[in-house]
């Protein structure tokens, strides 16, 4: 929408007195009613259950019966639990692959279209296509394409499980992860870079840059917000793998691709340990909030400006 | 052209087949039988058979799991829409104090693992008798997809003036008659767009589907999907009918509508 400046309406007279601080709090009250079925939805179903968690991560609870206080003892149960480590570890590599893969292939696509006309806007539906199908018909795809009996090893002539065996099942899942995901990230980082200012192209042009020194000096620069809000999301989602991990391996063979929040599931729903599910929960909030703290933090020292 | 550019091509080329050439193979497989699937998995069909899809929409009872999907979606959209509509409205028009504060907090909120809610959430529903609900769940849908759509249309009411809601309040109108009468006829292009996305989410969610509904009769195409995979896990060709069935309802409306996803996705924030 194109918003051509109208003249200012004169502000109405008066800004104190009786009237006018009456006038400001209608409009105060008239402002949160609107907003109230938002925040009372979000009290009822995110809020309130997210303060509840704190209360139950203190306390041995099945998820149905009542609770009892243990104090700080599933904390401490999960700093010293194998299972906790080997899935944070597992998180760890899950969130180096996702930052690098799907961003090379993401920047790569990106600015291979930046710099064509024809055709652009197909390739760029058909990068994103993978992202609107559900995961569950992803998972499904390619459990097809990686069956050794059916899938595109069997076409190679390797009879390799990827998803069954414990050296590959993580690697596996995350290259499906990876798949999904990168064309979104091309298709972001193009509309970030169509966002960069020519005229600075065509200033590095006349210093003589060549083509990969106009991309290090002049594009990367300019999407600089743009990737770093994605390196950010990136390290939370990490946090958060569930779906495909879930639907494809359930954190399988043996825990090879177990992360906390696979872990975290399985001990609420199906060891009925909700309460020490509960402090991997909170524990993972923390992790969470301290990450979006640093990011604060880097913001205000002018990280993020170009 | 030059041949940089023919060099361009070639990369995006390759690029759009291994975006899509795992769904084209599953599309080809929908039309085989599983004799030509072993022989020949990933080529196209030789041989065109519709068995498949029949036997998929009857054994993956579609009729009945898309129509829970198509309630699920449009109850979500419509309540999404309002929920959102009405906040927006607020903090883009109204000068509600401690409206940044609420903005923050959408943002932040969407950070949150839901692993942080979920299990007293679970404890709640089954004590509200709201788990193995169609209605349940899309209460659980408006309140994870609400704060996106805020800040979604806020952006979209922004760019409205605010002269046209200072003159509309001149002349006596109420916040809700210039919501409805001056700014939704404005805001109809956010709508749309959050209706799109909305609908896309909801369709294709199943973490919430699969904990919140264990009625096989109550269940959306999605967690649905899942089961009739598991249980058909090696006829691929069924498989692929189903997931056919699945994703070419999102893929069309995405064809149609491309620049309304992309632009709602990239710029709202992302999920």
């Amino acid at each position: 929408m194109t918003a051509t400046a109208a003249p200012a309406v004169a502000p109405p007279p008066g800004k104190h007195g009786p009237h006018a601080r009456r006038a400001r709090r209608r409009a105060a009250v008239v402002g949160w009613a609107f907003l109230a079925p938002l925040l009372l939805l979000n009290l009822l179903v995110v809020a309130g259950p997210s303060v509840a968690t704190i209360y139950y991560s203190f306390t041995d609870w099945s998820g149905l019966g009542p609770a009892t206080f243990i104090g700080l003892d599933n904390y401490v149960k999960a700093f010293g639990d194998a299972k906790v480590h080997e899935a944070l570890l597992h998180n760890l590599i899950w969130f180096a692959l996702f930052l690098t893969v799907p961003m090379a292939l993401g920047l790569l696509g990106a600015y291979l279209l930046s710099q064509v006309k024809r055709f652009q806007m197909l390739f760029r539906a058909l990068y994103f296509i993978p992202y609107v199908v559900a995961s569950v018909v992803n998972a499904a795809v390619w459990k097809m394409l990686l069956s050794p009996t059916s899938g595109i090893g069997h076409l190679l002539g390797t009879d390799q499980s990827w998803l069954g065996d414990p050296k590959t099942s993580l690697y596996s899942v995350n290259f499906v992860v990876d798949w999904h995901w990168w064309g979104f990230l091309a298709v972001i980082f193009l509309s970030a870079m169509q966002g960069v200012d020519p005229s600075l192209y065509d200033a590095a042009k006349v210093d003589g840059a060549s083509r990969w020194q106009q991309y290090r000096n002049v594009t990367l620069p300019g999407i600089r917000p743009t990737m770093v809000f994605i390196v950010l999301m990136t390290v939370i989602w990490s946090l958060k793998a569930f779906d495909y991990i879930f639907i494809m391996t359930q954190g399988g063979p043996a825990g090879s691709s177990e992360v906390v929040s696979t872990l975290m599931y399985k001990q609420a729903f199906n060891e009925y340990s909700a309460g020490y599910a509960a402090a991997l929960g909170l524990s993972m909030t923390l992790v969470t909030a301290v990450i979006l703290a640093v990011y604060q933090w880097m913001r205000r020292k002018g990280w993020e400006d170009a | 052209m030059t041949r940089r550019f023919a060099g361009h091509y070639i990369v995006l080329i390759v690029l759009a087949l291994f975006a899509i050439g795992p769904l084209v193979a599953v599309l080809f497989n929908a039309f085989k039988n599983n004799a030509e699937i072993g022989s020949n998995p990933l080529a196209p069909p030789t041989s065109f058979t519709l068995d498949n899809f029949i036997h998929a929409w009857t054994q993956g009872d579609f009729a009945t799991t898309m129509r829970n999907s198509l309630i699920i979606c449009a109850g979500s959209v419509l309540g999404t829409c309002v929920i959102a509509g009405l906040a927006a409205f607020a903090l883009s028009q109204l000068k509600v104090p401690g409206s940044g504060a609420v903005v923050g907090y959408l943002f932040l909120g969407s950070a949150l693992p839901v692993q942080l809610f979920l299990v007293p959430l679970f404890f709640l529903w089954t004590q509200l008798h709201l788990t193995d609900n169609l209605f349940g769940l899309i209460i659980i849908y408006w309140a994870t997809d609400a704060p996106f759509a805020t800040l979604l249309l806020r952006s979209f009411l922004l760019k409205i003036p605010q002269d046209f809601t200072e003159a509309a309040r001149l002349d006596g109108a109420s916040s809700l008659q210039i919501a409805r009468r001056v700014v939704l006829p404005l805001a109809w292009p956010g709508f749309l767009t959050v209706a799109l996305i909305v609908a896309l989410w909801s369709w294709n969610e199943f973490f919430w589907a699969i904990t919140f509904i264990h009625t096989p009769e109550l269940r959306p195409v999605s967690t649905s999907f899942l089961a009739f995979q598991d249980q058909n896990s090696t006829d691929w060709g069924l498989t692929s009918a189903a997931a056919i069935f699945m994703l070419a309802p999102v893929v069309l409306l995405f064809l149609a509508l491309q620049r309304k996803f992309v632009s709602g996705l990239t710029s709202g924030g992302i999920k």
